[in-house]
């Protein structure tokens, strides 16, 4: 008895949070109409740069390894077959169907939403939260929208980034490693490769922005209980953001390719 | 100006408050004390509305807030600036640009007239010289001072001051009581102050309410508070070497 009253309340209260984040995302959307106003301006440029430019080193890094880890594990199956001049078409499409939006999304959301959910549940427990709504200075205008922009634009800019340094690392391995010149690897990527593949692969990105943002604010601003609840505000923010991301990963591929 | 009518509020399964009533008039400094987790932040809270009343009312200005829309909410928030037990200043902007955000997010209020009333509230607390540093870099009683600049940037009709001599050492302390009395003196502004604190309290307020256990045990003027009978009381003055011998005028500002 004691046990299902425990796991009704818990239902209670994720169905109360799921609500209350896309509360705080419709809100937040409604305020995009003052994106260019001189009061939120100056805040989305700065997390425009935030998210952009200071997730490059590592977003460079991971790309070119995953693309070179990737021709050289289908490169040398490939190589059994006599069929090693396929990891073009193979690197392009897997990174650019789902690798790219991916990889992106969890780069983001390790770096990027951890950060939010700190900034935010720091600002929570020493009550700036509280003092802006007092001060009739709404927080999913001031702190959410701003984010919200940045991510939902930089991602698909980071996803085709990331899927250029993919493609250029398969390029690197198959030159080096596997016999296939910079040449034929383009050449059977470009063959293979549609437009619908970066399409989708480029609104996965754009809903993993939104994804991240909404589960990162949601838990930075919900903060409660101190250091330990910024804690395990970022710890929450990450884990959710990852499942998240997996799960709708999955939904739009099953959408678009079934 | 504030009334709770009969004021109840569950937290955990513990009565935080617990059916109190009570009344701050205007102009008045209202000071509530009481021991750590009597209610003191939480009814401070129900002003503002940051937190809801499980039973009773609580009247501003002769007008109920607990079911106000955002509008009517906007506008109710509007008449208190509040002083944040640690400040609140948000910690990527400048002294300067704390106080002047309400001006500039709230009001159309040209530029360089804004310059110009943060730089007046600068002066006013003594903050002349800190305009341009960061929260992290000024000492405690700077930050409560500057928060305060922000609480009063609106011209609000009532301060609450949370703690807003907690973590200060003494001298810094006084200097915020005095702080909190020019406020009165100079703007005719309504204070309700949570301490924990008795000098201040004696010093600075015109009633004194203490609350235990989500109860009021006593809401005297200081000379009526320091003569209490109440056990409690005389345990929480007993406990700041406050005896119901002390002359409560020595703490006095007037």
């Amino acid at each position: 008895m004691r046990s299902a009253q425990r796991t009704g309340g818990q239902v209670l209260q994720l169905l109360h949070d799921t609500g209350h984040a896309l509360f705080m995302l419709v809100e937040a959307t409604l305020f995009i109409r003052n994106v260019f106003g001189k009061r939120s301006r100056g805040e989305v440029i700065t997390q425009l740069f935030i998210t952009g430019i200071k997730s490059l080193a590592v977003i460079t890094v991971v790309a070119l390894f995953t693309g070179m880890i990737l021709a050289l594990q289908t490169g040398l199956e490939l190589r059994r077959y006599g069929q090693e001049v396929y990891i073009g078409s193979a690197v392009a499409v897997s990174v650019i169907r789902e690798m790219g939006p991916f990889m992106t999304g969890l780069i983001i959301a390790a770096s990027v939403g951890s950060a939010i959910a700190a900034q935010l549940g720091t600002m929570a427990v020493s009550e700036e939260i509280a003092a802006l709504e007092v001060m009739s200075i709404n927080p999913n205008r001031f702190l959410v929208m701003p984010r919200l922009v940045a991510l939902a634009v930089m991602m698909p800019i980071l996803t085709v980034y990331t899927n250029i340094l993919g493609i250029l690392g398969g390029a690197i391995v198959g030159e080096t490693q596997l016999g296939v010149s910079v040449q034929a690897y383009m050449d059977n990527a470009t063959e293979f490769a549609t437009n619908k593949d970066l399409y989708v692969g480029l609104l996965k990105a754009f809903i993993f922005g939104i994804i991240i943002t909404t589960v990162s604010c949601h838990q930075g601003l919900m903060t409660t209980e101190g250091a330990v609840g910024v804690g395990q505000a970022t710890r929450r923010s990450v884990i959710l953001s990852f499942l998240i991301i997996l799960i709708v990963g999955y939904m739009i591929t099953r959408l678009f390719y079934i | 100006m504030i009334r709770f009518e009969n004021v109840t509020k569950v937290l955990g399964g513990n009565a935080v408050l617990d059916n109190i009533s009570f009344e701050v008039g205007e102009g008045e400094t209202f000071v509530i004390v009481g021991l750590s987790g009597a209610g003191k932040s939480v009814t401070l809270k129900h002003m503002i509305r940051l937190m809801q009343a499980d039973a009773g009312n609580i009247v501003i200005e002769g007008e109920i807030i607990n079911d106000l829309g955002r509008k009517a909410l906007r506008e109710l928030r509007a008449k208190f600036g509040v002083l944040f037990q640690g400040a609140a200043l948000l910690q990527w902007m400048t002294v300067h640009e704390n106080i002047a955000l309400p001006l500039r997010e709230l009001t159309h209020t040209p530029e360089d007239e804004i310059l110009r009333l943060v730089d007046e509230k600068l002066e006013l607390l003594g903050l002349a010289d800190a305009g341009a540093k960061y929260p992290s870099d000024i000492s405690g009683g700077m930050q409560k001072r500057a928060g305060l600049a922000r609480a009063i940037i609106m011209s609000p009709k009532i301060i609450l001051y949370d703690e807003p001599t907690s973590g200060l050492d003494p001298v810094t302390s006084r200097r915020i009581d005095d702080l909190i009395v020019n406020m009165r003196k100079k703007l005719g502004i309504t204070s309700v102050v949570v301490t924990h604190d008795l000098h201040s309290a004696l010093s600075i307020g015109s009633r004194i309410m203490m609350l235990h256990h989500g109860k009021i045990v006593e809401n005297a003027t200081p000379e009526g508070f320091i003569r209490s009978k109440d056990a409690t009381v005389q345990s929480f003055l007993e406990s700041q070497y406050i005896t119901r011998k002390g002359k409560w005028e020595e703490f006095s500002h007037e």
